[in-house]
């Protein structure tokens, strides 16, 4: 069930032949998604070692720490409220359920930057919420009385924690409602009580999906900035950011960037090895739901109040805000015409780029399927290096990548046939295309080669010795058997490229803006009442594929 | 749906193999670190007297990288920046080209721009000081910023960003790297909160009584002020008093917003011309009413918001000498811990 290493199946009949062609395709994928780390990893050679003498005596101190308390802060938090909610959703039935269940994945279409803006500005002393405070209490200005400042490591770590919590809660539920059914039926027929069973059953049986979740809810924590940024945090991304942006050192920051994408394939792997001696196994066959305990009444109402904390926290009052920012500037400057442009080019980039990275995935996954062993679990962790590094990371390396290809396309057709070709990729926007694969491969990988993972091996073999090709199976077996998975991987490509900024800041053709550019660009300019609609838009939007998703996740179990 | 929209749906959908970017007769390709909405109304005015189109895309970081790796393909002509450290940084990764302009060294004075024509200044922003309205206080040094008296009063932007690193380089020009770094520890001693945020978020902390004294660039003042930015930012503009501040034995600090002519341009007669109207008194005065920065144009006029703001005297130090200092600012900040 980890994102970064696929399940190995054992299909056991591979001849050498069998999906030579997959087995291409797949290394072909990993290798063009790999190559922004080989401009990368060319840039920092250039660099000299002199960076580190500066970083170890004073930068690297703080801002490794920085980073540890904000990655265990966020952790813990994500950890605490997905599995929690995953728990009160799926072991018991209270007024409201259906609701909360698919509510709780909406903070999801809050960018953490986003998050940041909207908090500093409800919190502020002269906010709402610390106005209505100061006229409980009878004071009558911000100097007499003030709450702490949003702008802490506290502030940061639970703002992170209240968006990032459904990759966590996503995974845990699906646990929950399936794998767990039994063994929760088995303690509960046993008299073991309601908390000894979440203790002793369901959250030991929940850690693999627990690690998943927190180890995606981790990376996006690594790859903000933005809001560390606004909230005053000092992690080692910023410090890549400020060694490259304001001492102009591109080279060192390649540098810190491949040390800290060093840094996270390591964790995982050591996470792995910890998990080693365990087995999980679950069987995809036996759909049957874990029974949900009836609670009414008070408790039921309490329940309810509990599972709506973090919907509100994370989803609805920076909705609420934002709302109520975008109509003020409405009302005061209307409706800005670019915002159809924006529109138009958001959706058919997100559009465009989930095409690819799902087919991407599908790839991936189910290369690794039919032909496992080194190269296809090779390719697979290739491929989903990407989510690891920091967006502008990433952005950086498509940039080293493509720019070189357009120019060489470039003087090639000029000096063979006299014409220029432009910037083929840039100009085209393939090259934002590009980046968000492979940024997100991860992500539709890992969601593919989940789903393919409860298709029974036995599938493949009927289908193959009834003489499908590898490919007819795929079509006729696995691709409708994991619908599912693929909607759903699609989907959260499609809020991430939806809410993607560095890259497509960095890529992007000339005259094409996206919400999240404009979004950008206004918040840099400080009017945020126009930075409020884009925001919202961005919200808008993410909350279609949001609410897609939960449907999905409804109806395949 | 305008037929841009369209063109740019179409282009993108199918665009893979297509260069929608490859450019016409009388087109400018622009480049620019500064959000095209505050220079928009220049480039409108441009095509409208001469015809030409510009095309614009807003880059943040990277914009260097982008330009040097597109290389010799690289459609810009323009690449404007807000930071005189960006512009040098251009000009030092070869990305520009010298640029020989009678109107433009007329127009410019010669501190604010490269002496080669690598680089031009356009318009001028002042890092001035906010304070609270009923703050007995008339006048600033720079200095008094790390004066004890102020413990826990004062709010300033990430020390990492380059408005600031470029003030502490004037700090270094003015007194030396081991005075700058007493400095800096001592305005550190002082914030209020942890440095960063926007410049506009030292006036409403002013506003929220979490400080009484921040240092913003000038500019904001007048976006504020005006309305431009809605009536929530009219009271925080109102909320504080602005003090030019100089250095005891200087000036104001400034810095400029600029451009240069791309080293590939494809259409560099057309980008010369773009700039050298840019310093017109049409477009000077645009500059100064969009977005409220003084001209760099003798004679210009500020927007009556900035010039009731008093005289601005210039700090003495040249720029590409404060440019110089600006990594050594960068490390002290990392030094003294600022932003942690």
């Amino acid at each position: 069930m980890s994102i970064l290493l696929p399940h190995i199946p054992a299909i056991g009949w591979p001849t050498r032949r069998t999906g030579a062609r997959w087995l291409f395709c797949a290394s072909v994928v990993a290798v063009l998604v790999a190559l922004p780390f080989g401009g990368l990893l060319v840039q920092a050679i250039q660099g000299s070692p002199g960076l580190w003498v500066h970083l170890i005596s004073s930068i690297l101190p703080v801002a490794l720490a920085d980073t540890l308390v904000l990655l265990c802060g966020v952790g813990i938090v994500t950890t605490a409220i997905g599995t929690a909610m995953a728990w009160l959703v799926t072991a018991h039935a209270f007024p409201g359920r259906r609701i909360v269940e698919w509510a709780l994945l909406l903070p999801l279409a809050v960018p953490t930057y986003i998050i940041a803006y909207a908090y500093l500005d409800i919190l502020h002393p002269i906010g709402p919420v610390q106005g209505a405070v100061r006229w409980i209490l009878g004071y009558s200005s911000p100097r007499q009385f003030r709450l702490p400042d949003v702008r802490s490591m506290t502030g940061c770590i639970l703002l992170l924690g209240f968006v990032l919590y459904p990759y966590v809660y996503i995974p845990v539920r699906a646990m929950f409602l399936t794998q767990s059914a039994n063994l929760v039926d088995a303690a509960r027929m046993l008299g073991v009580p309601r908390r000894a069973i979440f203790w002793n059953v369901a959250l030991p049986l929940a850690r693999p999906a627990v690690a998943v979740g927190v180890s995606l809810a981790l990376m996006e924590t690594l790859n903000d900035v933005g809001a560390a940024e606004f909230l005053g945090v000092r992690t080692l991304t910023v410090s890549i950011y400020t060694t490259w942006i304001t001492r102009s050192d591109l080279p060192g920051a390649a540098q810190i960037a491949l040390s800290l994408l060093l840094i996270v394939v390591v964790l995982v792997a050591l996470e792995r090895w910890a998990r080693r001696r365990q087995r999980y196994s679950g069987d995809a066959r036996r759909h049957r739901e874990l029974e949900p305990r009836p609670v009414r009444g008070l408790r039921g109402a309490a329940l309810l109040i509990l599972c709506l904390i973090p919907i509100l926290i994370g989803f609805a009052a920076p909705a609420f805000y934002l709302i109520v920012e975008a109509s003020k500037r409405v009302r005061y400057a209307g409706l800005s015409p670019r915002l159809v442009d924006e529109a138009v080019s958001t959706i058919s980039l997100a559009t465009i780029a989930t095409a690819v990275t799902v087919l991407f995935g599908v790839v991936i996954a189910y290369t690794n399927r039919l032909r496992p062993g080194a190269v296809s679990s090779w390719s697979y962790r290739l491929a989903t290096m990407g989510y690891a590094a920091p967006g502008t990371v990433v952005a950086i390396g498509v940039l080293i990548v493509l720019a070189t290809a357009d120019r060489l396309v470039d003087q090639t057709a000029i000096d063979w046939f006299g014409i220029s070709t432009g910037l083929l990729f840039i100009g085209s926007g393939a090259a934002l295309i590009y980046a968000y694969a492979t940024r997100f491969l991860a992500i539709s990988a890992g969601s593919i080669d989940a789903g393919l993972a409860r298709i029974p091996v036995s599938l493949d073999q009927a289908s193959r010795s009834l003489g499908q090709s590898p490919t007819g199976t795929l079509r006729h077996v696995h691709l409708p058997l994991s619908k599912a998975a693929i909607t759903a991987a699609g989907l959260l490509v499609f809020v991430d490229c939806v809410k993607e900024l560095p890259a497509t800041l960095l890529l992007r053709p000339l005259n094409i803006e996206t919400f999240a550019t404009h979004l950008y660009g206004e918040a840099a300019r400080g009017t945020y009442e126009e930075a409020s609609i884009a925001a919202l838009a961005i919200l808008l939007i993410g909350m279609v594929p949001v609410i897609l998703l939960s449907r999905i996740g409804r109806s395949g179990h | 749906m305008n037929t841009h929209a369209i063109a740019a749906s179409t282009f993108l959908a199918a665009s893979l193999f297509l260069d929608a970017g490859a450019a016409a007769a009388a087109e400018l390709n622009i480049y620019t670190t500064r959000e095209p909405g505050l220079i928009q109304p220049l480039l409108d005015a441009f095509t409208k007297s001469t015809g030409t189109k510009v095309n614009t895309v807003f880059l943040k970081d990277g914009l260097a990288e982008r330009v040097a790796t597109e290389g010799a393909s690289s459609p810009a002509d323009i690449l404007m920046a807000v930071d005189a450290g960006s512009l040098v940084d251009l000009a030092e990764k070869g990305v520009t080209q010298p640029i020989e302009s009678a109107v433009l060294n007329a127009a410019i004075p010669s501190q604010l721009r490269d002496g080669k024509g690598h680089w031009f200044g356009l318009s001028m922003r002042a890092r001035v000081l906010y304070a609270a309205k009923d703050l007995d206080l008339a006048s600033f040094n720079y200095e008094d910023l790390a004066d004890p008296k102020w413990k826990g009063k004062v709010c300033i932007r990430a020390g990492q960003h380059p408005y600031n690193t470029a003030l502490f380089a004037d700090y270094i020009a003015h007194y030396g790297a081991a005075e700058t770094e007493k400095w800096l520890t001592g305005v550190k001693a002082n914030l209020a909160r942890k440095a960063g945020g926007g410049d506009r978020d030292g006036a409403k902390d002013i506003l929220g009584g979490i400080c009484d004294i921040a240092i913003a660039n000038s500019y904001y003042v007048g976006l504020m002020r005006s309305g431009k930015g809605g009536p929530d930012q009219v009271k925080w503009g109102e909320a504080i008093k602005v003090i030019l501040p100089t250095f005891k034995n200087g000036g104001t600090q400034v810095n400029i917003s600029g451009a240069a002519v791309a080293k590939n341009a494809p259409n560099k007669a057309e980008a010369v011309k773009l700039l050298e109207y840019l310093v017109s008194d049409e477009a000077q005065k645009i500059y100064a009413e969009a977005n409220y920065e003084y001209p760099v144009k003798a004679g210009a006029k500020s927007d009556p918001i900035i010039a009731a703001l008093g005289e601005l005297k210039i700090d003495s130090k040249p720029l590409t000498e404060i440019v110089s200092h600006r990594k050594e600012a960068s490390t002290l900040v990392d030094k003294v811990g600022f932003d942690n």
